[in-house]
């Protein structure tokens, strides 16, 4: 069952810092819901989903994890980040028994975790060096370790951001079908407009400066998400121009610089333009 | 490294003859350049034996020369007489150094993970690290009861500082990833340590561990100079107090031999503690 969350007017402040980094954020995310947090670079998503993972306590509000105020960290919720940060001295097996071991349930925790590899497809690399993977199994292995524990919840940071268009796409489905599967609730964080409209049941854009929650959008559409359908595509361009309005206040979307999604940005100016699926990945890929 | 010409499993007579050749190049371009410097160092051995023989003022200590020293060296192997100090002297830098670890790895460890501890630690410790261990060598002997105690206690604050600093280095390295991740699943106090700040720093100890093997033996011999009756020291002492140089210039090259045979196995467990993928 995944986990509901509350987070209650969180105002953070680093330490000397006069300006707040989060203000005011209130949000509430039901049971199995899966949350996209997209905005601009700084205006603290990290920040905010380290709270939620009890790896930061918010220095005025609260998050709530099914009722029960989030002060520390726990297996049953479960953070992962850009970098997939296995231990290089574990097989692929030791990894992502790791969570496992922490909380003491080594009784079946084999069988538990080869049908998790079997799952991510890494089980032949299950006695493996995890120096030997590559990028996209790497990020799979640290997603079996993060699933090990039966958490109830799963916070990811730009979690496929490092990978390339293909493995992406598949890891982005793979976490879709898991999660839905299991009934658990996510929150991640992206830069990339397709991903959220992709994986998210709700998109939450933050403005910067300090962080605050602007808009949220529904994206009802079903699993799974054909990337080229109408729908898909409107939902990226409205998304795209909420997502310009924080970047560029009182002025026509078009992102141009930095870290954000500029790839998509034909595509959302003119669904019209998006062709066929394999050729858009192709080009996206190239 | 290049290890296909030794596990290659030749299946005919023929084929054995290549294989036992390759072996052969193998080693013998893995060995030419150490044993051009082992007889290099010969040469040099021979020719300050010669030097010495021939001049007047030093012609009594002319047995230091590699012919004299070598048949020394084969009479107190093969009559065992080398074993029972090469004992007692590995004895002595084994606890020594079995100290210096106990104390060394912890401190390290914290010392890298607290700036504070980092930080007020360093004048004191940078301080007692410059004072070379001799100079302790009074205060030992008053404040241990045996001459034994008084060694392997001046061997530990030799050999302490290296490991210490090395495990230090080693925390401060280690990707503070490692740690916020396994802080997120889960990981107690003893967890961190035993599954992610050991291994991440086993090679930092290992190469601290190798330094502190170097200086230890150095101070080995000095230390037993004094007090006690065994020990590669005392041999060398007693050989000069009755003027068989021979045998003087024998156990010291049973110093240097020892001291090489320990610092390669140092240098093994330094190879096998890193969890860098072999490529
Ligand atoms: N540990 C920290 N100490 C002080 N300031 C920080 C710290 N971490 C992040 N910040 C600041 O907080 C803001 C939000 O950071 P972050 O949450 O990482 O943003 P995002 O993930 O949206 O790119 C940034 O301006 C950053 O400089
Ligand atoms: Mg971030």
């Amino acid at each position: 069952m995944g986990a509901a969350i509350s987070i209650d007017y969180i105002t953070h402040h680093y330490p000397k810092q006069t300006d707040p980094t989060l203000q005011d954020i209130e949000l509430t995310v039901s049971p199995g819901e899966t949350i996209a947090l997209i905005g601009q670079s700084g205006c603290g998503k990290s920040t905010l989903l380290h709270m939620l993972a009890g790896l930061l306590i918010p220095s005025e509000g609260a998050v709530r994890i099914n009722g029960h105020q989030v002060i520390k960290p726990s297996p049953r919720w479960n953070m992962m980040f850009q970098k997939p940060s296995l231990y290089p001295w574990m097989t692929v097996r030791r990894n992502a028994s790791l969570g496992l071991i922490f909380q003491g349930r080594q009784e079946g925790m084999n069988k538990r975790v080869d049908a998790l590899l079997e799952t991510v497809g890494l089980a032949e690399k299950a006695e493996v060096n995890v120096q030997s993977l590559s990028g996209g199994q790497q990020q799979r292995v640290a997603l079996a370790r993060s699933l090990a524990t039966d958490p109830e919840l799963l916070l990811l940071d730009e979690p496929f951001s490092a990978l390339d268009a293909f493995t992406k796409t598949e890891l982005q489905d793979e976490v879709v079908r898991l999660s839905r599967d299991r009934g658990i609730t996510v929150v991640f964080v992206t830069h990339d407009i397709e991903e959220a409209v992709a994986m998210a049941d709700r998109v939450v854009v933050m403005g910067s400066n300090p962080g605050t929650l602007q808009h949220q959008l529904k994206v009802d559409l079903p699993h799974p998400r054909d990337r080229t359908s109408p729908g898909f595509t409107e939902l990226k361009a409205e998304l795209m121009e909420f997502f310009g309005a924080t970047r560029h206040p009182a002025s026509r979307p078009e992102p141009t610089d930095d870290t954000s999604s500029s790839a998509e940005a034909p595509e959302a100016d003119d669904p019209a333009a998006s062709g066929s699926a394999p050729a858009r990945r192709a080009i996206r890929a190239a | 490294m290049n290890r296909d010409a030794t596990f290659d499993l030749p299946a005919t007579p023929g084929e054995w003859g290549w294989a036992s050749l390759r072996t052969a190049n193998h080693l013998r371009r893995r060995l030419q350049y150490p044993l051009l410097g082992i007889a290099g160092l010969l040469v040099l051995w021979w020719w300050g034996g010669w030097a010495i023989a021939n001049n007047p003022d030093t012609m009594a200590f002319a047995s230091f020369a590699p012919g004299p020293t070598l048949t020394a060296f084969w009479d107190i192997v093969s009559s065992g007489q080398v074993w029972s100090p090469i004992e007692s002297s590995l004895h002595r830098v084994g606890f020594g150094l079995l100290y210096a670890i106990l104390i060394g790895v912890p401190l390290g460890v914290m010392i890298g993970y607290f700036n504070v501890l980092r930080e007020t630690t360093h004048v004191p410790f940078q301080f007692l690290r410059m004072i070379s261990p001799l100079a302790w060598m009074p205060i030992a002997v008053l404040a241990f009861a045996t001459w034994d105690a008084a060694i392997v206690f001046l061997i530990a604050i030799a050999a302490v500082w290296p490991i210490t600093y090395a495990t230090a280095h080693g925390v401060q390295r280690i990707d503070p990833m490692w740690l916020k991740v396994g802080n997120n699943l889960g990981a107690n106090p003893y967890h961190t340590l035993r599954y992610i700040v050991m291994p991440a720093i086993a090679q930092d100890v290992f190469a601290g561990i190798r330094l502190a093997v170097g200086v230890a033996w150095i101070v080995l011999v000095p230390a037993e100079y004094l007090g006690v009756t065994s020990g590669l020291g005392y041999a060398i002492n007693d050989a000069r107090d009755t003027l068989e140089y021979d045998k003087l210039a024998a156990f010291v090259l049973v110093i240097g031999l020892i001291g090489y045979m320990l610092d390669a196995i140092c240098v093994r467990l330094i190879r096998r503690s890193s969890y860098h993928a072999e490529s």
